[in-house]
This record gives C-alpha cells, structure tokens and sequence, in this order.
C-alpha cells in the first residue's frame, strides 16, 4: 500500500485510453463498444465521477444542436457566422449530419424531450416534433441529463473498464517517433497510486479551460463560473505539450448572462420573446444596430454573431448606460395578456403559472445558483427586470467558441489538407498526399479529440460533442486495427514519472518546516497563489474584465515575459494533500491554455471577435489578411512555441 | 452558494458502500472529516453549486448558503430528488416560497440496456461516415 509521497506505480497496458468522461466521452464509449472486436482493449480515465462529470454535470434545460428538418449544410452557415467566419466547415457539417442520431438515443434512454401538443407520446426518432426555442434548439427536462448518458456509456463499457477520481496531466510519446503518441501518465485524487498507461490511441476529451482569466467574483463566489469551474485546459494543455497543433487559441467565449448566478438567458429571449434594455430602457441592440455595418457579413445576418452583440453592450456599459436589464417582467406580463386575450382568464391563469416554472426551471436545470440569487434578492421574474453581464472569458470548442486543436475531417468531404495518418503535417506545412486519413485525429499520431478539444468547430453544445466523440470511435478504432503491431515504447521510466508527479509534494515535504505559516514561504507557492497570479496577469494584461476586455500589442508582450516567470515559478508549487496535487497540476493546464491563448492575440494583427476582445493597436476585422486559422505549435523537446497561419477555406456557401 | 453539511443529520454514509456525496463531488470537494467522521465542504470557494451532493445525499444532510460575499442572506433553493421526478422549494429572503415539480427521466435508473434492438455494427463500414445504427448509404453530402 502506498502512503502520501510514497505512492505505488501501477502499469496498465489498453489498445484505447478515453481521457475524460464527459459528453464526447461518453458517446465514444457508446460508439467504440459497438464495433470494437472483442480483443481491442479499452480504458476509460475520468477525473471526477462519471454520473456527474463534465459540463453537463449539473444538468441542461435544452439541448442545442437538433437540426430536424433543418440542413446540415444551413447548420454550417449559422455557425461559420457566429464565429466570424473562420471556422471548418468539414469538422462542422460532420457534427450536423450526425447528431440527431445522439438526441434520438438520449430520448430512448430516458431523457424526457418536450414535445408539440399532440405528439407528446411520439419520440423524435418516430418524427415527434419537439419544442424548438431556437432555430437548432429543443427544451428537455435535463436535470438527468449527464446521469442517463453516463448510465448507457457505463454499461457498454463495463465498469471493470472504467476509473474514476483518476487525474492524467501528461500524454506521452514514443521514445522511437516523437509524433506518436504511446501513453499517458496520472494520479489518483483519493489514493496514493499513480497510473501508468502505455496504450495505441488515446481520445483526449477533458473539457474547456476555466478560471484562467480573474472572475468576476473573487470571494466566495469564485467558484459559479459560468462554464465549470473543474474544466482546466487540460485537454489543450496536454495536447500542445507534446506538440499536437492547435487551432484558433485567440478565440474566447465571454457569454452575457444574468448578473453573479451565470443563469442562461437562451429560453429569455427565444422562448419567452425577452428583451434587453439599458438603463433608460432603450433596446441596445436596435440603438447600436449601425454598429454592426462595420463587420460585414457577419454583422449584417438574421441573427448577428454572438460577439458582435455583446460588442453592443459594451457601448452602453462604456458609456455608462449599464446595467443592461433582462426585461423578464415585460415579456411575462405580455405573454400573460396574450393568453388572457386568447383563452380567456381562467385559462390564462394556468398557462401562466406553467410558464412561470418553465422560466425557473431554465435555472434550477442548469444553473440552479441563479435561483439562489433571485431568491435572495427577492426577484420574482414576472414582477422586476434582472440584470444582465458579460462574464469572465472562458476556452472551449463546443458552446459558442472555437478555440481547440487542429484535427483531421471526415474523410469523403475534407480537402486534402485536412486530411493525414502516419504522416502528420509539419507546423504550417500542408500533409503529404495519399495517406489514409483518420478523422478527428491531432498532428499526433494515434492521438485524438473530440467536443471541446476539436478547435475551429463551435456550437456542437452536449449533443454535438457527444456524436463527435462517436465519430471519433470509429477512426480511433480503424488506427487501432491498422496499427496492430505497433508497441509503445515510453521514454521515460516509471519512477521517474512519478517523481515529476509528485514534485509539488516533494517541494512541499522539503521546505514545509522552514516558516510557521503553510501558506507563506520562500520556497514554494500554493496553487491557489499561482492561479491567482495567473488570473491576475490574463485580466489585467489580456484582456479581461477589469479593462473591459481591451488590450494592445504592448500589453500582451508584457504579459509573454510575465507568463514566462510564472512558468518557471510553477515548478516550485506545492501540495500539501492530493487534492491540493490536483489544484496543482490544474493549473499547470492552465497556465498553458492562457499562454496559447496570449500567443494567438498577438499573433493575429486584428480583432476578430469584437465584444470578446479588443486588440486596441489592430481594432478592425481585416477579412484580406486574417480570415485564416491562426495555428501554434509547441517544440515538445525544446518548449518553444511557433505560431503561423493555415488557409481558410469554404466549403460551404456562405451567402 | 457553496454546499454545507448540516452536522446533526450527517451520519457519514456509515451504512452506504460509499460516501455519496464524495463519491459525486465533480470538483472534489467533499471529504469525510477523519475525526468526526462526517462530511466536509473542503474548498467552499471552489464551489459550483451544481447540487450533485445535495440530490444524493441519503440523509438530506448536503445544503447549500448562497455566496456570502454576492447574495444577501436567508434565501434557500432546496431540491428533493426522487426516481422520476425533482420537486425544488425556493424561499425567498422575504419568506415568500414558490414550488416545483418536474420530471428527470422517463426510465427506471439502471434500467438502460444500451443496445437492445440496435443492429450490429457492418465492420466493413468502419471507415465510412455514420453511426453503426445509422445507414451510411444515406449520409449527407455538401450540397451546395
């Protein structure tokens, strides 16, 4: 039995390591069981429980990518606009013409859908007509949301293939080709064991990256960040560190939500017909609708991409007609008189108070703190406005954002640049033809991702990333089955693995008598003050709320040199337990994720996303020069990072 | 609004398999304090108040305190989480309290059988687009 420092090294050889057990986990874990032959082996490593892990874990009152009778081909459309453009429609459409088959199986599975009257006993794979709230989006009672998914992948793959509480913070090459990947190596958060795995394919799916920017809140209410808190950058951390290419790192997602309880406002505006208002109750988005010209086309659409309205409130918030309300109590009293009009009062009554606990439960499904806060503040929708605020930025590939890894596409619809096998592209170096292509792998050979590790390929949401994980089953297990004979030989030995593990409790247990204060001392930092240095240096310096998200050329290339430091301090945390081993690691992720992010602003010479930032020496959309994926690249030997550009290219059209 | 464990009702899961709310924590935040052998909220400003311990907790001992340095005292959002359905009570901090009941599944938990009824998998289909419940024949292509 191993005891804290000393842990025992437990070696697991499998054919498929699923880092993570979220959404795309789990569909892979669905998609994998059922085409894999009996002697492929499968491990499945979750940092948390897999009945509530990932962002679904709370749960979701819609979900929102169903296209039904809608196009995949419209579904790329809408998408490429909301990100400005610069997104693959090959990975996107890919999503589009898969993801009904996911919602259809969560439905089967016990996922209570809303249906239109009349079809209420006919599930959607019967042609059941749901409730849209948008264009792409349907209502569910998803309070059970990730615990169903999570049942079913469960079962396919057998509990004696799963492992839970187990944190992986480092992928690992092969000591014979340092573009094949060959394992991995974590801890367990509850016992002194360290994992060791040497394995063919690995689908790296551990979620965005939150907390890298300094919240909003930073008391005790650091923790109700919009997108969950536990999501690291892990995914994109891990990848990069061993050279995976990624994508579109300038890209952030800063979503206006209600004020301090992050609740969606989604089911507000497209269900209950909301609008928003300053505080002279001018509509901002008609009053700053001329704003929008500057940013044709993606301005000029049906629905402006999401950036370009936040850069409306902005203005009114710049100028000092903030708060923006959510007039919550207008849209209910309005609906309320509509009903009275068409069914009569007693009618009306009923129709209203159902409405008043669908507009609670878009909350107490998904972001239940934001009942807490109108509850104490004594809000009642239908009586007072509530505020609205653009949050902290966050990272991640599959909600309204499309910063992520540079992956293959499916095969029978990608150009050829985006399609490689045993040969992966150099940095900004397009793959040799002729290869056979597996679809959603990394520029690392045998490594994969999927949901919010797949960049340039946005609004995916739950489903999206949970049919994305399934494709990604299938190639990974086509590499598998082609590379047979491959044995992964690690570079690295065992012991010394777990010695870089186990450094911030090594550092801990070194200097821990020198001070009489745990938390202050010369030779090491807590990784709460680490994170917190970072959050101050990414807010401060890149753009985060405190200069309302406005930043310059000067200001990132400090914020370079500071980040640079705090790499080299963070080799002398510390962890005084094994949770604090995982805060540790966590921001080790972090600190990656924020300096790709850093790296990619500077890079590109405009800003892209007005309303998520301003890169106030280039602040314009330069659709001549930077409509073009920006790309980087870790050295994994040397650590240097080369940043360049890759071609954009349509696929779809966009008018 | 980090999640609190209300002593007197906290029995340390002693007749589970397990601690329920350790066991769910997606942050790993619950710990089973050695000496009182009771739960702990270990790191509250890391909370997400995402309720999973409040639902499980056999001994409704898991509550949650709104944000002490956000939200002004006295309110309460309490979930009481059965098989099929979730009935929340919210108090207001004006001792107003509205109720809720809606349904979280259709399915009896654990009954999942996750490929009942579902065709097998055409291996020679692997490398072609569609699920193995799909037919690939009709996937779409870019059409315009």
């Amino acid at each position: 039995m191993g005891s804290f420092g000393k842990p025992d090294i437990v070696e697991i050889e499998t054919d498929i390591l699923i880092i993570g057990g979220g959404m795309a986990a789990c569909g892979c874990a669905y998609e994998l069981m059922r085409w894999k032959p009996e002697d492929v082996t499968v491990r499945l490593v979750d940092k948390a429980a897999m009945e509530r892990s990932g962002a679904v874990a709370q749960g979701l009152s819609a979900i929102n990518t169903y296209l039904g009778e809608n196009k995949p081909e419209d579904y790329v459309r809408m998408v490429s606009n909301d990100l400005m453009g610069v997104v693959r429609d090959d990975l996107i459409f890919d999503v589009g013409r898969h993801v009904d088959n996911s919602v259809q199986l969560f439905e089967e599975w016990g996922l209570p859908i809303w249906k239109q009257p009349g079809d209420e006993e006919k599930p959607l794979s019967e042609g059941g007509k749901p409730v849209n709230s948008g264009k792409w989006q349907i209502m569910i009672n998803g309070e059970s949301y990730k615990c169903i998914v999570a049942e079913a992948a469960k079962k396919a793959l057998g509990m004696n293939n799963i492992q839970e509480r187990i944190f992986i913070v480092k992928l690992l090459l092969d000591a014979n080709d340092d573009t094949r990947i060959a394992g991995a190596v974590g801890f367990s958060t509850r016992e002194d064991k360290i994992f060791v795995y040497k394995t063919n394919a690995i689908l790296c799916v551990a979620g965005g990256a939150v907390n890298v920017f300094r919240p909003r809140s930073v008391g005790e209410g650091m923790g109700r960040t919009w997108y969950p808190v536990w999501n690291s950058g892990s995914t994109y951390a891990m990848v990069a560190q061993v050279g995976g290419e990624l994508t579109m790192m300038e890209n952030r997602f800063v979503p206006a939500r209600f004020k301090d309880g992050y609740g969606p406002v989604g089911a507000w505006f497209l269900l209950f017909k909301a609008r928003a208002t300053n505080n002279k109750g001018e509509m901002y988005l008609e009053r700053n609708r001329d704003m929008l010209k500057d940013y044709p086309p993606y301005g000029l659409a049906k629905v402006p991409a999401t950036c370009l309205r936040n850069h409306l409130i902005l203005k009114e918030l710049r100028e000092g007609r903030g708060p923006i309300f959510m007039r919550t109590d207008k849209a209910l009293q309005a609906l309320a008189a509509s009903y009275e009009e068409e069914f009569g009062p007693d009618e009306a009554k009923k129709k209203i108070k159902h409405l008043e606990a669908e507009a609670w439960e878009d909350f107490l499904d998904m972001s239940i703190g934001q009942a807490g806060v109108w509850a104490g503040e004594n809000i009642e929708p239908e009586k007072v406005p509530s505020e609205l605020m653009p949050t902290e930025p966050y990272f991640l590939g599959s909600h309204s954002g499309c910063c992520g890894i540079w992956t293959t596409g499916p095969s029978d619809i990608a150009p050829p640049e985006w399609q490689w096998g045993d040969k992966p592209p150099k940095a900004g170096e397009d793959p040799e033809p002729g290869q056979k292509n597996y679809n959603r792998m990394t520029t690392v050979q045998g490594l994969f991702t999927a949901g919010d590790g797949v960049g340039a390929s946005g609004h995916k949401f739950s489903s999206g990333s949970h049919a994305e994980g399934r494709i990604a089953a299938k190639s990974m297990l086509s590499w598998v089955l082609d590379h047979r004979d491959f044995t992964p030989t690690l570079s690295a030995n065992t012991t010394e693995l777990a010695e870089e593990i186990y450094a911030p409790v090594r550092i801990y247990e070194a200097h821990k008598d020198y001070s009489t204060n745990i938390d202050v001392n010369p030779y090491y930092i807590t990784p709460r003050n680490l994170q917190a240095r970072l959050q101050k240096i990414m807010d401060e310096y890149v753009a985060g709320v405190g200069t309302m998200y406005t930043t310059n050329v000067t200001l990132m290339e400090i914020a370079v040199r500071k980040i640079g430091e705090l790499k080299k301090d963070s080799k002398k945390m510390m962890a005084r337990d094994l949770h604090e081993l995982m805060r540790a690691w966590e921001n080790y992720h972090r600190i990656y994720a924020g300096e790709a992010h850093l790296r990619h602003m500077l890079f590109r010479k405009e800003t892209r996303y007005p309303g998520f930032y301003y890169n106030m020496d280039y602040n314009y959309v330069d659709e001549v020069n930077w409509k073009c994926f920006v790309n980087s690249k870790i050295d994994p030997v040397t650590g240097e990072w080369s940043v360049f550009k890759r071609a954009h290219k349509d696929l779809v059209s966009k008018s | 609004m980090p999640s609190f464990v209300i002593q007197e009702k906290c029995d340390g899961c002693k007749e589970q398999d397990r601690v329920s709310c350790v066991y769910i924590c997606p942050n790993n935040l619950m710990a089973l304090d050695k000496d009182s052998k009771k739960a702990v909220n270990q790191e509250v400003d890391q909370c997400w108040e995402c309720y999973s311990c409040v639902k499980i907790c056999p001994q409704h001992a898991v509550e949650v305190r709104a944000y002490a340095d956000i939200v002004p005292m006295d309110g309460s959002v309490v979930p009481l989480r059965g098989s099929d359905s979730i009935v929340w009570t919210i108090k207001f901090r004006n001792g107003n309290v509205k109720k809720f009941k809606f349904p979280i599944r259709t399915t009896v938990e654990g009954s999942i059988n996750p490929y009942a009824g579902k065709p097998e998998a055409d291996i020679s289909k692997l490398d072609s687009p569609g699920f193995f419940n799909m037919d690939s024949a009709y996937m779409p292509r870019i059409s315009d």
